[in-house]
């Protein structure tokens, strides 16, 4: 066991990957010398060398773009996106041509690319540096789409994703990088819980709050202060939104019969409505309260002395909490 | 066979408008072999046959498909009418293991490259979308989004050096194809960037036929596509793309450039699409039938055609044969594309992933489910 940031778990599972695999090749823009710049890829570039830890020119199509001719040379490239409103111009190439090789291949070309995106609010930065665009991606067929939560998770998911033959978009919630938290770095990779299944980080009788990356602390501090009023919420990390662990999510509802989905994305059609009609098909005559949703609002991402606000916190899940309580 | 050395030097100048500009050429449009101080070909009769073989071929698999898509068993066909010296001129610079990267008219690479044309029918019928193994025909599937594919292209390029499959005779290269409309994508324009600074070994075939859809060349370039090479540290060189030698010879050229270490080139072969942009355009709309007519003095095949009389390689029999081959290829086009039966509905989830997911699982089988139940109550 080791105290590690998210930071450093992310960084030592590439090292992990890299060592285990020499066709694992991190790519992105300033990730080499400088180490990312969240230091994510910190030391890499020294132990590794500039073949297998590119500085690439800053332009994220071609970071994307040659990761897939790198792929189909055989590679496992690991692109970095710098931030989450920085992936766009890269977008064709995920949602046109990464997402579908393998379909348009019949399977015979496998795209073993994993592209991480530092995502989220939270931590006072200005315009582009703060946005949640998974649903974007959950919305591709041919992509698989998750999101770490905690260091220990960050450490197990990221190998797990580059180890995937599918391409795995990988968001690292960026305000959580500092947060500290034990990590078994010896762990067994075969024993861990598979990349695409959603996991009870607290267990609950009252209502089910989902959520994933960022707002799984916000929803654990939520329960803990529920606590005090008597209510127990059961807190259920989705760690992957695409495919959707649907079956977890269902024991945990059936059980607590009110779900309250969490996530800092707008709400309009993003991964609280698929939910909520997932839930209403399948427990339609089992649930107590409609499916609530606290999430960001269907605005820009806000200049920052605003982003508390526009940000679900404690007291706006606990706000849901009640409401659904009260149906 | 022709000396070489002693064909006369000619400068050509490109018809277009830019003065000064030069343009490879090595076969005149009247089939006269010109000089070129870099460039040459040094061909076997049997070769500039084979040659002139892959172009009729190449021609009529397109006639032939145009023809099936007017009778309603394509949904589309892109012509490739006018640019098969371009094509087959690359496509033969290439060894077997050099990859290329298409768009979605390189029927004539394809055919350099060993894929059956029966696998580009299938496509523009819409039963699959390729369905070749790019790795065994070291050709990838075509990409429809334009410039897309020049990043793969530069990307797999960036592979081969990082396999230390380069700098020697012996070292493999990348042949990314586009057209002009592509030269204004971010996608093409970042593949230079890329290639450039990597010193990838990847060649940049550009054929420009004048025209994307209806926009012609001007309204992407200021400046002739090849000099933008330049800018980007790299060579850049037009070529006659209706000249099958030159653009063998300059491909060859620029593919041995790259396979010894010595970085991208930029081709722009000089062409024109003779037919609409596909089977669903009507260019009347947009260019004057006397450009066509002008282009037509150009053909490719009738040049090398008028070149291999000249020289005496060919005879009656050769040119009975070839006709003969070509109406048996068309014939079992034709044949072929009447019987390709469609993929069956469910087959639609399988290659999603290489992994299926469960929700995909649940989605084919319950398609599955009412597809029966569907014909049961039809029935």
């Amino acid at each position: 066991m080791a105290v590690l940031t998210m930071a450093k778990a992310l960084n030592t599972a590439l090292r992990t990957v890299m060592e285990s695999d020499p066709k694992v090749v991190v790519m992105g823009e300033d990730v080499g010398k400088l180490g990312g710049v969240f230091r994510v890829t910190d030391g890499l570039w020294k132990d590794f060398g500039e073949d297998r830890v590119m500085d690439t020119p800053l332009a994220e199509s071609g970071i994307i773009g040659t990761a897939i001719g790198l792929a189909l040379r055989g590679y496992r490239p690991v692109c970095e996106i710098q931030f989450d409103g920085f992936v766009y111009p890269a977008y064709d190439q995920i949602v046109s041509q990464l997402a579908k090789i393998h379909a348009r291949s019949k399977g015979t070309v496998k795209m073993p690319v994993t592209i991480r995106i530092p995502f989220g609010g939270g931590i006072g930065a200005v315009e582009h540096h703060s946005e949640s665009p998974e649903a974007y991606f959950a919305h591709t067929a041919g992509l698989k789409v998750v999101a770490c939560s905690s260091p220990a998770d960050a450490y197990v998911m990221l190998q797990q994703a580059v180890r995937c033959d599918d391409p795995v978009v990988f968001f690292e919630p960026k305000r959580r990088y500092w947060e500290k938290a034990e990590v078994d770095v010896a762990a067994d990779l075969g024993l861990a819980d598979p990349l695409w299944q959603a996991r009870v980080v607290r267990p609950g009788v009252d209502v089910t709050l989902i959520a994933y990356g960022p707002m799984v602390r916000t929803c654990l501090d939520a329960a803990t202060a529920a606590q005090e009023d008597g209510h127990h919420l059961e807190v259920l990390d989705l760690r992957s939104l695409s495919p959707l662990d649907l079956p977890t999510v269902l024991e945990s509802v059936r059980r607590t019969r009110r779900a309250v989905v969490v996530h800092e994305a707008p709400s309009y059609v993003g991964l609280g409505a698929e939910l909520a009609a997932r839930l209403g098909e399948e427990l339609y005559y089992e649930m107590e309260a409609p499916v609530l949703r606290v999430t960001g609002f269907d605005t820009p991402y806000p200049p920052s002395r605003l982003e508390e606000d526009y940000l679900p916190d404690l007291d706006r899940v606990l706000h849901a909490v009640d409401r659904s309580l009260g149906y | 066979m022709t000396d070489i050395a002693s064909l006369p030097a000619l400068r050509i100048s490109t018809g277009g408008p830019e003065p000064g500009v030069e343009l490879v050429q090595l076969l005149t449009p009247e089939g006269e072999r010109v000089f070129h101080p870099d460039y040459a070909v040094d061909f076997t009769d049997e070769q500039y046959r084979a040659l002139y073989r892959d172009l009729v071929l190449v021609r009529r698999i397109d006639i032939e498909a145009t023809a099936l898509q007017r009778q309603g068993e394509l949904g589309i066909w892109a012509s490739l009418l006018g640019q098969e010296a371009a094509q087959v001129g690359s496509g033969r610079a290439m060894r077997e293991k050099d990859f290329a990267f298409p768009t979605y008219r390189e029927h004539g690479v394809a055919w350099c490259k060993g894929v059956d044309p029966m696998k580009l029918i299938g496509l523009f019928r819409g039963v699959s979308n390729g369905g070749w193994d790019p790795q065994d025909k070291r050709f990838n599937l075509y990409s429809i989004v334009i410039g897309s594919q020049t990043l793969h292209a530069t990307g797999y390029a960036m592979g081969i050096l990082k396999d230390g499959a380069v700098g020697t005779p012996d070292g493999e290269a990348v042949v990314a194809y586009f057209g002009d409309g592509a030269s204004s994508q971010g996608d093409v324009n970042e593949a230079f960037v890329w290639a450039s600074v990597y010193n990838a070994p990847v060649v940049f075939f550009c054929q420009n036929n004048q025209w994307g859809i209806s926009t012609p060349t001007d309204h992407q370039s200021r400046i002739p596509l090849y000099q933008r090479a330049e800018g980007f540290g790299f060579p850049g060189v037009r070529v006659d793309g209706n000249d099958v030698l030159a653009s063998y010879a300059v491909t060859r050229s620029a593919l041995d450039a790259a396979r010894t270490g010595q970085g991208p080139t930029l081709i722009e072969a000089f062409t024109y699409r003779m037919g609409a942009h596909t089977t669903s355009d009507d260019p009347t709309r947009y260019r004057l039938a006397s450009d066509l007519e002008a282009w037509k003095l150009k053909d490719p095949l009738e040049r090398l055609k008028s070149f291999l009389y000249k020289q005496q390689m060919v005879d009656g029999e050769f040119f009975d044969q070839l006709d003969s081959d070509a109406d048996a290829l068309a014939a079992r086009i034709r044949r072929e594309t009447l019987a390709m039966p469609d993929p069956s509905a469910t087959s639609m989830f399988d290659d999603v992933y290489d992994e299926m997911t469960p929700a995909l699982r649940e989605q084919q089988a319950s398609l599955a489910r009412y597809l029966v139940g569907f014909a049961e109550a039809v029935q």
